[in-house]
């Protein structure tokens, strides 16, 4: 293929010219598979879709051609406008629609009857059409797959989602290629193994990276503060940043936080700059809003999240500032990325530390990102909960033969290696639950036919199964509205343990205003703009990153110079102060130090594997601690500490760390742990063996559903080998247990333990204390104290206590 | 060891395991076993959960029944998940209740998931009195005093800590729900408070019983 005429002159009507990697993808549009690795802003979306638009131009193409996925549906809605410029341009007679979240059932239905030739969708979407009977129908014709910011799908189970679907298309439409386009990852080999058909390869083209990005740490006057995540202190001198710039982003790491800042923020800007709020729990009438006005240029601010992180086009984006350390270096040169679209100038960020550990943490990812030393963690096989759920899509659209599933469910790179058992075990547990008593022979899922197919038992199940499809886990939320007689305008969503915790005439913030609770109806809480309470902070769920090992390791390396001039004054004073006090960190030994504060006994250990690892590891301390008598009764987990506070003092912390059985240990303490039931429920959510939105009928008065710890619990007890537990294991080892990290940590600190022991708060551990998310030890010390404080409230409540023969007995008043 | 309560002037023991003692008529109460509710759910087409929950709903039963002795065991409504799942019980349930019912008075009290008689040994019955505490599944909004009832699954919060419960004022006592796979409803709800007066005290359920106060109406 080669870009016609026509393409050319409208290039050169935009005073461009068609990029090399852009005229190398239309060069190569024939490959089956082919993966473009381009920084953002070098036009590489529109070379995805070179090959589309010149398909197309002929106006021969009937029906469906290409489908595009994102993981965003706001990038659908800004493709739908890119694209929109060349079509109209060049007058090529080609139909782009979006399908979203946000598209109209009207016209969701309208488009499988009469697909346009360009459909711009999500992976989930996808899964969804993929039930329907007449998928076969709509998809007839379908030529090309392009599939953008295919780095961030493959970090996650949609992108697994995403490729079983597309196995199934080619299934379908053999002729079907695939373009990926991807930014910079650190292991492009891995991104093509996904992408394409296995076994069949696929090339990697990669654009030109561009220079180097402009990138430092913001200078304040004012002191980060030793704690939070906030950023708070920044603000004037964020403020005068985003003045002198034409548009800005502000990135967070949590939507909490961006709310927070975005509050703040507005009580500082006395100039009245146009600043907006972008995150994922917005209204969609409020996403669009800050999103169109982007697009015209009219804000010269936004506060952001994640949902920003991706190749939305924003044209005049000339700064980036992120807040809080990013966690992981590939993740921020992404988002430097998005300042400067204009190929082949720098971009310019600024990186806030949010509190003085960060500092460290900020200086060692600016060194990384000079170096353009990217992070990452390897994928694994595919994950055996999103193969269940994908057998119950294939279910949902016809009978089908299992061999032929099996053949094409392994024609995915990241399930070719699936042994035929593995698959046959999964179809088990998806069609009778895979129980060991065999109690739903008559209640099966699926059944197989007398002539082999298996179906449906129920044809109506495939509601049930449509309303349980993808593999992000939500966890509940409520819709938030403002409470008036036209019905109330959608604010957003908030936690519903959030909502739970709201009583009426408190505060909140959500889209940076502060709006006061004032009830909750059929499942929507109510506000108003009233307010006159300082809010609560919403609590939203999002991701908490880990920092990543490399991350870790550039810090632990630092740690070692005997002075410290990259750093800021103060910080490098702290860690100075640490060394005199007690010690620093380092990568081959491990430092615990042990001192007594505020009436408890507290232990911290300097493991540096990042949140989730240390979290775990405070559950695994804990309980040996509890085993050892040593009546632990809480602990807050960084990214680089863990700090244990209990009733007695730890006198040798070695054996807790002792590697040789730490991994039985695990195994063991892993099955009744509430990782593994969090674990659980998401995994067997996709699965299908739990449905979705149980908790949804609470508050109409009847009794709640129970937990799924209760499900885990019982098949622990009764049927421990079986499959959905050893998925469990298997995704809790890998995500929120990270158990790996600690064995890395073990590994390299070979059981050199640097035990200090000190009689005040060390200066390292300090800000631990200030550290939200503190994680209570359910053993013998707590049972005391809700003992003690049961009492307590008795004798408050001056209820009677009358002992009758040596035990106690309440008496109700009469 | 246990906890007892003095209601009516009768004292009894409301069980670590969500079920009542009352020793002077050597009786036990349970309330909401909703035995058969994971077959239920794969019947109508939801998802297969696992299918232990009565065999280990029975255990616990069996278990209470063992430590208590009692001459009466009164199932207080929601024993069945519904008619369909107490018709469909397997053989070996079956014979696990038929052996709990050996030597002993056992009554079912209909509940809104299990009404009318059903293929189960034991007697049925819409409601029973004893002494002076009246057995019923459904709280009346003006009920005599004595009533002991079930059907809200009543749960407690203290210290985060969540917890089936009993309550207890003068007038009634409710038993949280013994059956594996029953939720709960929160003790602060107004369905549940507006049952009972502002000197309710709760009952928790869990390693052993403790006694809290209901947190009163804000």
């Amino acid at each position: 293929m080669v870009l016609p005429t026509e393409f050319h002159s409208w290039f050169s009507s935009k005073g461009w010219s068609p990029h090399p990697h852009q005229l190398n993808v239309v060069d190569r549009a024939f490959e089956p598979s082919l993966l473009m690795i381009a920084p953002t802003g070098g036009g590489k979306t529109l070379s995805g879709f070179l090959p589309t638009l010149i398909e197309l131009s002929s106006g021969d193409h009937q029906g469906l051609h290409t489908l595009y996925v994102s993981p965003l549906k706001a990038l659908a809605a800004d493709i739908k406008r890119n694209l929109g410029t060349p079509i109209a341009d060049m007058r090529l007679p080609i139909r782009v629609e979006d399908r979203t979240g946000d598209t109209s059932a009207t016209q969701k239905k309208r488009q499988r009857a009469d697909p346009p030739h360009i459909v711009l969708t999500t992976p989930e979407r996808i899964a969804l059409l993929l039930t329907y009977e007449d998928a076969p129908r709509m998809f007839a014709g379908l030529s090309r797959v392009v599939v953008d910011e295919i780095h961030a799908l493959a970090e996650s189970k949609r992108g697994d989602q995403l490729m079983l679907c597309l196995a199934e298309l080619q299934a379908m439409c053999p002729d079907l290629r695939r373009i990926g386009l991807s930014a910079t990852v650190e292991d492009p080999d891995s991104i093509a193994h996904i992408l394409a058909k296995h076994p069949d390869p696929c090339p990697i083209l990669y654009a030109d990276p561009g220079p180097k990005p402009d990138i430092a740490m913001l200078d304040t006057t004012e002191l980060p503060p030793w704690s939070g995540g906030g950023g708070k202190y920044a603000i004037p001198r964020v403020l005068e940043e985003v003045k002198k710039h034409k548009t800005t982003l502000i990135f967070h790491n949590t939507r909490a936080q961006a709310e927070i800042f975005f509050h703040e923020l507005w009580l500082a800007n006395d100039e009245g700059l146009p600043i907006g709020i972008h995150h994922g729990s917005l209204a969609r009438a409020q996403r669009e809003k800050v999103e169109a006005a982007m697009v015209r240029g009219d804000l010269r601010a936004i506060v952001c999240t994640g949902t920003l992180d991706l190749g939305i086009d924003w044209g005049d984006v000339d700064l980036i500032i992120q807040i809080g350390a990013p966690k992981n270096v590939k993740r921020l040169v992404q988002r430097i990325g998005r300042a400067n679209h204009t190929y082949n100038a720098p971009s310019k960020a600024l990186v806030v530390p949010a509190n003085r550990f960060e500092v460290v943490e900020c200086a060692a990812a600016l060194d990384a990102v000079n170096e353009a030393d990217l992070d990452g963690e390897p994928r694994g096989r595919g994950p055996k909960d999103v193969l269940c759920q994908h057998i119950l899509v294939r279910a949902c659209r016809d009978p089908f033969e299992a061999d032929e599933f099996f053949e094409t469910v392994t024609t995915c790179g990241a399930f070719h290696d699936l042994e035929r058992e593995e698959f046959d075990a999964c179809l088990d547990m998806v069609a009778t639950g895979g129980y060991a008593l065999r109690a739903y022979d008559r209640w099966q899922r699926l059944k197989q036919r007398s002539d082999g197919l298996w179906e449906l038992r129920d044809p109506r199940a495939s509601q049930h199964i449509r309303m349980n499809l993808g593999t992000i886990q939500d966890t509940d939320t409520l819709k938030v509205r403002l409470k008036n007689r036209m019905g109330g305008k959608p604010l957003g969503e908030i936690e519903e343990g959030f909502a739970a915790s709201l009583t009426p005439g408190d505060t909140f913030l959500i889209g940076g205003k502060v709006v006061r609770y004032e009830g909750l109806r059929e499942m929507t809480v109510e506000v108003t703009r009233r307010a006159e309470k300082p809010p609560k902070i919403a609590t939203f769920m999002g991701t908490k990153f880990a920092t990543s090992t490399q991350l870790s390791s550039r810090i632990l390396d630092m740690f070692q110079q005997d002075s410290w001039p990259q750093l800021p004054q103060h910080t490098a004073d702290w860690l100075a102060l640490q060394r005199r006090v007690s010690k620093l960190p380092s990568a081959d030994r491990l430092l615990v130090e042990s001192f007594p504060h505020d009436g408890r006994q507290h232990t911290c250990v300097y493991g540096f594997a990042g949140r989730n690892a240390m979290q775990t590891l405070g559950l695994l301390v804990t309980e040996r601690m509890e085993k050892a008598g040593l009546a632990p009764l809480g602990f807050v987990s960084t990214d680089y500490a863990v700090l244990i506070w209990g009733l007695n003092s730890v006198p040798d912390p070695e054996p807790l760390f002792e590697g040789a059985n730490l991994r039985d240990a695990f195994e063991q303490w892993l099955s009744g742990n509430a990782v593994m039931k969090r674990t659980f429920r998401a995994s067997a959510t996709i699965a299908g063996l739990l449905e979705r939105n149980w908790g949804h009928q609470r508050r109409t008065g009847r009794q709640a559903s129970f937990s799924s710890d209760i499900l885990y619990d019982t098949l622990l007890k009764y049927d421990p080998d079986h499959l959905m537990l050893a998925i469990t294991r298997d995704e809790a080892m890998k995500g929120l247990v990270d158990f790996g990290r600690i064995e890395e940590m073990l590994e390299r600190t070979a059981g050199q333990v640097d035990h200090v022991i000190l009689d005040r708060v060390t200066p390292l551990a300090a800000p631990l204390f200030l550290e939200p998310g503190r994680v209570p030890v359910m053993g013998e010390g707590r049972e005391r104290l809700l003992e003690q404080e049961t009492e307590r409230l008795m004798s408050a409540a001056g209820l009677d206590q009358i002992p009758t023969e040596g035990r106690k007995s309440w008496r109700v008043p009469y | 060891m246990n906890l007892t309560c003095v209601f009516r002037g009768e004292t009894l023991s409301p069980l670590p395991s969500g079920a009542l003692h009352w020793s002077a008529k050597d009786m036990l109460v349970v309330s909401d076993l909703h035995l058969g509710k994971s077959e239920r759910m794969a019947r109508r087409g939801g998802a297969l959960l696992p299918p232990y929950d009565t065999t280990e709903t029975l255990t616990r039963l069996s278990d209470d029944i063992q430590l208590t002795a009692p001459k009466t065991v009164l199932c207080l409504g929601d024993s069945f998940d519904d008619i369909w799942a107490a018709n469909a019980l397997d053989e070996e349930h079956l014979s696990t209740i038929a052996t709990l019912q050996a030597g002993r008075r056992w009554l079912w009290i209909e509940g809104n998931h299990d009404p009318g008689p059903l293929d189960v040994g034991g007697t049925h019955l819409a409601e029973h009195r004893e002494g002076p505490l009246t057995f019923r599944h459904i709280a009346f909004e003006n009920c005599e005093a004595g009533e002991v009832s079930g059907h809200y699954h009543p749960k407690a919060r203290v210290r985060s800590a969540s917890r089936p419960c009993f309550l207890m004022d003068d007038r009634r006592l409710m038993l949280p729900a013994y059956g594996c796979y029953t939720g709960g409803l929160n003790w602060t709800t107004p369905e549940l408070r507006r049952l009972f007066d502002d000197r309710a005290t709760a009952f928790l359920t869990g390693r052993k019983v403790l006694a809290v106060p209901v947190p009163r109406a804000a």
